[in-house]
């Protein structure tokens, strides 16, 4: 930059001024303009009559929200409470789009390098049309033209295992656990934990000795059979109740909702395309070398994509990675199109409206956005650091 | 020249056009304090009138973008009292998220979109209503194939409502206070919600009865769905202004007065010239033969008159955009004059 | 091969023989290589045959041989005896063609429309061909006289003897246009500057720059839009609030400025600093040696990714459809809900006609980046 520059010294003293000068102003004018538009609302609002500030937080909301994921009732529950469904609500589907993406993604990214010419056209075709589709227009496709082509009540689909289709969403199985469930879990947990010693065990052995040990059988056996076993032992403590069609909906069982199914589909679908490409491009940026290198160890490809390729390439595609991540949980926003509760939909929407205090809801809402951005990046930088520090 | 020269000749330029921005705000603000709507109005030379967009018989531009309607036809009569020229209007569309911030932030001068008066409405949004120019009751549609006949049959239903409204707020209390269970379904558009409904999405629609005969027309199948009797909520629908303009607010609750009082002498769009001749005191001073009534307002005297001529009486309005000379055929109801069993009652000009 | 022995990271027995190479020249050549090499690859084939032939004949079915291409109103359209399952039904998108572009435009003056597409078109040709004449001229056209011209082409100039038309009456494919190019004028000279300030020594103006551009990043556009419709009446002085679509356009420029920004810094960090230091050689202040030297080398090198910022924004203008105002998604969902036109078919095939607008756009947009893309890297190579 310019400051570095060797110049005489009063010329420096005077850019020195100049720059103080000019930093100066940029605070006043911004300064200036932030106060001159809270002065301006606090006026307008004050001359409008408006109410202000959060009292509305304790207000009971009154209206009903048709996915909750805790204790909610339009009666008793107060706009704050609408508050956390809503973020809840955002929280869900992201976190499952985001899952779901990138299975979906790394999939048709490595697809799309694959040496058959079908598939990596395929692949290929699928990123540049969903690419290139605005994600607005494919969610109110899916919820609008695919989801409401599903049957009516009355004619339900009976899914294998006592599941329901219709309209009106899909309907599982509620399982209802009775006393001595909780031994299930503790054997679970308990195999689930020696599976993870056992691997470590396994890795520094294979470091020692050069040895690699298959221990997909015995982590089996501590994950599904032990269970398994605490299962029958403990008197199979676990029943489902099964969904029903009632006179006018499905009565019974867990129930996903359509707007929920649109939203998931339509955000795993569009992000997966971007990710794809993240992928693609990380892997390229593996030098050749390192395939020829495998391939002359005499590792197989599947062996030289996972040990060799891989963490490589993870090492370029994590920071766009998070980024998709972000873009997925801000795209989550638009459930407000198509009526899914999330924090948009209801606090921005309903609280919005029926409090009319604007300025607060907005701010919260963006203040929400800004702070899960802000834990996502760290958390997917400390995963970049702990990845990079493999690094020798 | 200088690095450090020109950052203090920009420097002067911000700080000029800051002292400029700042003198704009102020003096914009000074501007406000004395400006009442009508001269803005006037001014401007046009009425700029919230409306609805969607909603049939109320407030729709067709293809060529001419709007029609009840509500619509309110603000063309504001137009003609002041105007003398039911065109003079610019209808804003405005969904219901964003018709209170329309009118609170001086977008439109008059709220005119089938808008519930309600007391926390009235006294926290800094909004003032002028007049009840429509009484309307919250209902359900559904289809007939579902063979209801009551909305107190809908236990487990699923119900399409608008999100923000106080329908969404009836639509739960009224299944709570009968002890039923309510799926809700809410959308930030009414049209989204009448066309989840028309593809079975929800068991029931839910709006104000006059927009449910309005939706009905929307639907694929109109004759395949029935409005239930029950009328679940009290919706005085009224025009709003902004609090602290009483004279505009005046303006705007006696343009109603006015056609109601010409439906009760019988003053119409196609007799007001002949009734300009009658000797009823009444409607001499409806009609501004007689008195300075209009120029108390800040208009002419012969405001109402032109409102008539141009517009016509509340019924005129009534029957042409909602009534039985439209599609809709909603019958007058509480809407009929108080001297034939209805609510709307005409306030004296004297 | 030989080395599935479970244990073995070294050979101990001479590795069996090899067959010889398969032809790899013609036809059957490049089938083997690229479809059938192995057991796997020919499973793979076979399923993505499989799953050709299982969508593509009912979607050509749906989209062209049974589609019904012209009529009035729903009859075309509705199942019949002879056609039992009908297909896309283009005859809605045609009747509601002029209202999928125009809005509610006026019908006499919808030359004027007509004429602000050809202007643009003009000006995105002019800089978009890179080797066209006077291309400095062509950015003082895109950025100066095409906006002053459009405003007064579109929103009206009584003493031109262009009548008012008011933006309420703006809708479809000319708001899309008018918001997303809005958005890229607007946004690439803010850009510019943010991205200089974020590069900055000047703690203060760095601070800015970060906390504006890291701001708008972390939010979801529907909160800025939500904040432009809602919250910047109040902020303002109430006689200057502006009209619904400038509110969305304001916010729309805000927050593409922001990723602009980034895209800016991008190509700023690739200039090499011998530039810099050759410029401040030459005893260029600081604005000229910006001006002259590195922006336009940092922007030609970030074509591309402008670009593709560029693509980003023109989807994203959908999104104003949330706020109320009619752009050309927002067109299709109204007249979708059009009783004359309800039949199964309409939602479908108006989303289709949606979806192809801006794939052609889009994918237009992104070949052009690519094209650039390799057209510099071979100029950086020579």
């Amino acid at each position: 930059m310019p400051q570095s520059m060797r110049s005489p010294p009063s010329s420096q003293a005077a850019r020195r001024t100049g720059n103080i000068a000019l930093q100066v102003a940029l605070v006043v004018i911004v300064g200036g303009i932030a106060y001159a538009a809270i002065h301006n609302a606090a006026q307008n609002l004050a001359e409008a009559h408006i109410a202000s500030g959060f009292g509305f937080w304790n207000n009971t909301a009154g209206f009903d929200i048709s996915q909750t994921l805790i204790d909610y009732s339009a009666s008793t529950s107060t706009f704050g409470r609408a508050f956390w469904v809503g973020l809840l609500n955002t929280l869900l589907v992201s976190g499952i789009g985001i899952v779901i993406a990138t299975v979906l993604g790394f999939a048709v990214g490595i697809a799309r390098l694959s040496r058959n010419w079908l598939v990596s056209h395929l692949a290929g075709g699928y990123v540049e049309l969903i690419r290139n589709v605005p994600l607005l227009l494919q969610l109110l496709f899916w919820y609008n033209s695919v989801l409401r082509a599903l049957p009516l009540v009355r004619g339900s689909v009976s899914l294998p295992g006592g599941g329901l289709l219709n309209n009106r969403g899909l309907f599982l199985p509620r399982p209802e656990f009775s006393p001595g469930f909780e031994y299930v879990l503790v054997a679970l947990l308990l195999g689930i934990a020696a599976s993870i010693v056992l691997r470590l065990w396994a890795r520094r052995r294979q470091d020692r000795t050069g040895e690699p040990m298959r221990i997909f059988w015995i982590a089996f056996g501590l994950i599904v059979v032990m269970p398994a076993v605490a299962f029958v032992a403990t008197g199979a403590p676990l029943s489902f109740s099964f969904p029903t069609t009632g006179r006018f909906n499905v009565m019974g069982g867990v129930e996903i909702l359509p707007e929920f199914a649109a939203l998931l589909l339509a955000l795993s679908i569009y992000t997966a395309a971007f990710i794809a490409e993240v992928v693609r491009a990380g892997i390229l940026a593996v030098p050749h070398g390192q395939t020829e290198a495998a391939q002359a160890l005499g590792l197989r490809p599947s062996t030289a994509l996972r040990y060799v390729i891989v963490p490589q390439a993870m090492r370029v595609i994590v920071p766009p990675l998070t980024s998709q991540y972000l873009n997925l949980i801000k795209n989550s926003s638009l459930a407000v199109a198509i009526g899914y509760p999330d924090l948009v939909q209801v606090f921005a929407g309903s609280v919005l409206n029926l409090t009319g205090q604007a300025v607060e809801v907005v701010a919260i809402t963006m203040a929400v956005y800004l702070f899960i951005s802000l834990v996502t990046s760290l958390l997917m930088n400390l995963y970049g650091y702990a990845i990079a520090a493999e690094e020798r | 020249m200088l690095k450090g020269q020109i950052m203090m000749n920009i420097m002067k330029r911000l700080a000029t056009a800051f002292a400029v921005a700042i003198a704009l705000c102020l003096g914009a603000q000074a501007a406000f304090a004395q400006s009442a709507t009508l001269k803005a109005v006037q001014d401007r030379g046009v009425l700029n009138c919230g409306a609805n967009g969607q909603l049939a018989g109320f407030g729709m531009p067709d293809p060529q973008g001419n709007w029609t309607g009840f509500d619509v036809d309110f603000c063309r009569a504001i137009a003609a009292a002041i105007f003398n020229d039911p065109t003079k209007v610019k209808f804003v569309p405005l969904i219901a998220a964003n018709r209170f911030t329309a009118l609170q932030s001086g977008e439109v001068d008059v709220l005119s979109r089938n808008t519930t008066w309600t007391m926390e409405r009235d006294t926290t949004l800094g909004i003032d209503f002028a007049a009840v120019n429509f009484y309307d009751g919250q209902g359900f549609m559904v289809r007939k194939a579902l063979k209801v006949n009551s909305a107190l049959e809908l236990n487990d239903a699923s119900v399409c409502v608008q999100q923000g409204t106080t329908t969404e707020l009836n639509l739960a209390d009224y299944f709570r206070q009968n002890h039923m269970s309510l799926k809700s379904v809410t959308f930030a558009t009414i049209d989204e919600a009448i066309k989840a409904y028309d593809s079975s999405r929800c068991d029931s629609f839910t709006t104000d009865s006059s927009g449910l005969y309005a939706s009905r027309l929307q639907l694929a199948d109109p004759n395949a769905n029935i409005v239930l009797p029950e009328i679940i909520s009290k919706e005085p629908l009224s025009p709003a202004v902004r609090q602290g303009d009483d004279t505009w607010e005046d303006i705007v609750r006696w343009t109603h007065y006015a056609m109601v009082d010409a439906e009760e002498l019988g003053v119409n769009q196609h007799n007001v010239d002949d009734m300009l001749k009658s000797d009823a005191p009444d409607i001499r001073r409806l009609l501004g033969v007689e008195g300075q009534f209009g120029v108390s307002l800040g208009l002419t005297k012969d405001w109402a008159y032109r409102i008539i001529k141009e517009v016509g009486n509340y019924g005129e309005s009534f029957e042409r955009n909602v009534g039985q000379g439209s599609p809709l055929k909603i019958a007058r109801g509480l809407n009929a004059l108080w001297t034939k069993g209805g609510l709307q009652y005409g306030l004296p000009i004297r | 091969m030989a080395a599935t022995a479970e244990r073995n990271y070294l050979r101990t027995a001479p590795a069996e023989r090899l067959p010889s190479p398969a032809e790899r020249a013609g036809m059957f050549g490049w089938l083997r290589e690229n479809l059938f090499s192995s057991r796997g690859d020919i499973a793979l084939t076979l399923i993505c045959i499989l799953f050709i032939v299982w969508a593509v004949p009912p979607l050509l079915r749906f989209f062209l041989l049974d589609a019904a291409w012209s009529g009035n109103d729903r009859e075309a359209c509705l199942a019949s005896p002879q056609l039992p399952e009908p297909g896309a039904c283009w005859a809605f998108v045609r009747v509601w063609f002029s209202y999928f572009v125009y809005g509610f435009y006026p019908l006499f003056e919808r030359w004027r429309v007509d004429l602000f597409f050809v202007a643009l078109a003009v000006g995105i040709g002019w800089l978009a061909w890179l080797s066209a004449p006077r291309r400095d001229l062509g950015a003082v056209y895109f950025f100066i006289v095409l906006p002053a011209l459009s405003c007064a082409l579109l929103s009206g100039a009584p003493r031109l003897g262009l009548i008012d038309i008011p933006t309420a009456l703006w809708g479809g494919v000319l708001v899309t246009i008018v918001v997303a190019t809005v958005g890229i004028v607007a946004s690439l000279p803010l850009g510019i500057l943010l991205a200089l300030a974020r590069r900055s020594e000047l703690p203060v103006v760095k601070f800015i720059a970060v906390t504006f551009i890291e701001f708008v990043r972390g939010v979801p556009l529907i909160t800025v839009l939500f904040m432009a419709s809602v919250m910047l009446p109040l902020f303002v002085p109430e006689r200057l609030s502006p009209d619904k679509l400038l509110r969305a356009l304001i916010g729309v420029a805000l927050f593409a400025s922001a990723y602009m920004a980034e895209v800016v810094r991008g190509g700023l960090a690739a200039i090499p600093r011998g530039q810099y230091e050759a410029a401040q050689a030459l005893g260029l202040p600081y604005w000229r040696m910006m001006a002259l030297v590195i922006l336009p080398q940092a922007l030609r090198v970030t074509l591309p990714n402008i670009v593709n910022t560029f693509i980003g924004l023109f989807k994203d203008t959908t999104l104003v459809f949330i706020v109320g105002i009619f752009d050309f998604l927002r067109t299709i969902e109204a007249a979708r809900a059009d009783p004359r036109w309800a039949t199964p078919v309409t939602s479908v095939t108006g989303y289709a006609f949606a979806a192809l607008f801006y794939f052609i756009c889009c994918y237009g947009m992104s070949r052009y980046a690519r094209n650039v893309e390799t057209r510099l890297a071979r100029a950086h190579r020579r």
